[in-house]
């Protein structure tokens, strides 16, 4: 344990209260609104919540951002869809990466904005990109003349970096280059998801791979095969963020909001990081421990954004879980991040075998393995103890937040 | 061989803050936003330098020589048509958190190294000059 903070974190004020979520599928064919009433119905459900208690929204990316099916429905469409009357509504693609939406509803609720606030995530992907494939940002806006481009992406685009694949890409080469990460340490976090993925249902990859199938993928953008890439799909998660005093109206294990991790003290800047081998996940751990008492030694389960397998671990050292450089050896051979290990990683398959649920899977998937409820993949701990203490991380490269969630309230 | 870039070249806007630099090798010559107060090169360009605040900012010279930071080969086709082509993060000698994101051309993708040192040489398409890198000793 570390000395308590000076002053309470407000966000403790916040617990998540209830999840939910649609089908999960490569192409569901539904639309970006359906998915989410699903999740949202799911979670206000679960909750022990009706419509009528809902006072608050909150979403990422929100109105028109991305390639096609990345934003899903916005907060207006939501609302007025589910004929909801708020004293709290917000969206935006701004701020600690994907969970910036379930902080904002966190820091409403300490401050007595909301007092029950539906937060969802929504990707339709999958059907958006048919068979033709991942698009780089920005490509795909062609046709009638040419382009041009201004604001960050003429810097890279021009280059044919199109996508985080390519700075990723070579982010991992860095690595390679400082720590010696080898492709097959980097493989551990692909097959480690693979195996989890057997155990969700939902995932949208479940077949076994080895890492001979691993080493034999095609490759994207060197060193990142296919199989460090994440899996577009359709799909709609929702949780539920409530004030801490209706813990005992819950009739299962309230998960609370132990910390927020949020800075961003580098340059906000896929190519001007000061620092090629970490990025903003370093900022954003840093700052979520200078806010608690617990220390990388209390987590129980660790779930980590993996849009790309680097991403990963590039935050297993971020968040302490091992020393700096140290992630590859860390993963070697997978033991540590096992179910059983001493750092249960991406326990639902993450986003490179659930599917790129954008942040939201890893959230839902911590509340789940907090309240027991993982079924065959719940992670027990030794001497048979259930998971106290989850640690789940969104984004890296120039925008990555953090947040720190344990079973009950302090 | 690679290609030097993908098929088609997705061109900046040459907006006020930007358009020196994405002309600037019309003569050959690599220039950045420099402040003239703290001798800070400022990049990507903006009105202010960020490190003393300065509105006393102008374009500077710099040599075109470079290292290496980190790259990668790409081969995904974000650019129908395009061949496999090089990416690199490339510091800038006279100021290294400068990282210029770029391509690297006329190299064999497996003598590429972190730490190689490269220099500038322009691709003209339409208006622009894209600053791309070749190993030093290549013309």
């Amino acid at each position: 344990m570390s000395p308590p903070p000076a002053q309470e974190p407000l966000e403790r004020r916040a617990i998540i209260s209830g999840i939910g979520q649609s089908d999960v599928g490569r192409r569901l064919g539904r639309s970006d609104l359906d998915l989410t009433i699903e999740a949202a119905m799911a979670a206000i459900a679960d909750a022990g919540l009706s419509r009528d208690d809902i006072d608050g929204i909150s979403t990422y990316p929100g109105m028109g951002a991305g390639t096609a099916g990345f934003g899903g429905p916005t907060t207006p469409d939501v609302q007025d869809a589910m004929g909801l009357s708020l004293n709290w509504h917000d969206g935006g693609g701004e701020g600690p990466a994907q969970m910036r939406a379930v902080m904002a509803a966190a820091l409403a609720v300490a401050a007595g904005l909301a007092r029950h606030v539906l937060v969802y995530r929504t990707v339709t992907e999958g059907s958006a990109q048919g068979t033709g494939g991942r698009q780089g940002i920005g490509v795909s806006s062609g046709g009638g003349g040419m382009p041009r481009f201004g604001g960050f992406m003429q810097w890279s685009l021009p280059f044919g970096a199109a996508s985080a694949a390519n700075w990723l890409a070579m982010v991992a080469q860095r690595r390679m280059h400082e720590f010696g990460l080898t492709r097959e340490q980097m493989g551990q976090i692909a097959l480690n998801a693979r195996r989890n993925a057997a155990l969700n249902p939902k995932a949208v990859y479940r077949a076994p791979m080895s890492m001979d199938d691993y080493l034999a993928a095609r490759m994207i953008t060197t060193p990142l095969c296919l199989f460090d890439c994440d899996a577009p799909c359709d799909g709609s998660t929702a949780v539920i963020v409530s004030h801490r005093d209706v813990v005992g109206d819950l009739d299962h294990p309230a998960v609370g909001i132990n910390a927020l991790g949020t800075a961003l003290r580098g340059r906000p800047s896929w190519d001007q990081f000061d620092d090629m081998t970490s990025m903003a996940a370093r900022d954003a751990a840093a700052s979520m421990w200078e806010r608690t008492e617990l220390t990388p030694a209390d987590v129980d389960t660790a779930q980590l954004y993996d849009g790309f397998s680097i991403l990963t671990i590039v935050w297993l050292e971020a968040l302490g879980f091992c020393g700096r450089g140290e992630s590859g050896p860390f993963i070697e051979g997978g033991a540590a991040i096992a179910r059983d290990g001493v750092l249960p990683l991406n326990t639902a398959g993450g986003q490179l075998s659930g599917g790129r649920l954008h942040g939201f899977s890893l959230i839902h998937e911590a509340c789940v393995q907090l309240r027991g409820e993982g079924g065959e993949r719940q992670v027990v701990r030794p001497g048979g103890r259930a998971p106290e203490v989850a640690a789940v991380a969104n984004g890296g490269g120039p925008i990555a937040g953090t947040m720190l969630l344990t079973r009950g309230v302090g | 061989m690679v290609a030097n870039g993908p098929m088609m070249r997705l061109l900046p806007r040459l907006s006020e803050d930007v358009a020196f630099y994405w002309t600037s090798g019309a003569d050959g010559v690599l220039r950045l936003l420099h402040c003239n107060a703290c001798g800070f090169f400022i990049h990507p360009p903006g009105p202010v330098c960020p490190r003393c605040l300065s509105r006393d900012v102008a374009p500077k010279a710099v040599s075109g020589h470079g290292h290496v930071e980190t790259f990668t080969v790409n081969h995904q086709q974000w650019i129908p048509g395009s061949d496999s082509y090089v990416i690199a993060w490339v510091s800038i000698d006279e100021q290294p958190s400068v990282r210029l994101t770029t391509n690297l051309v006329d190299v064999e993708p497996d003598d590429v190294y972190v730490g190689m040192p490269v220099h500038v040489v322009f691709e003209h398409v339409d208006d622009v000059w894209l600053p791309l890198f070749t190993p030093e000793g290549v013309s």
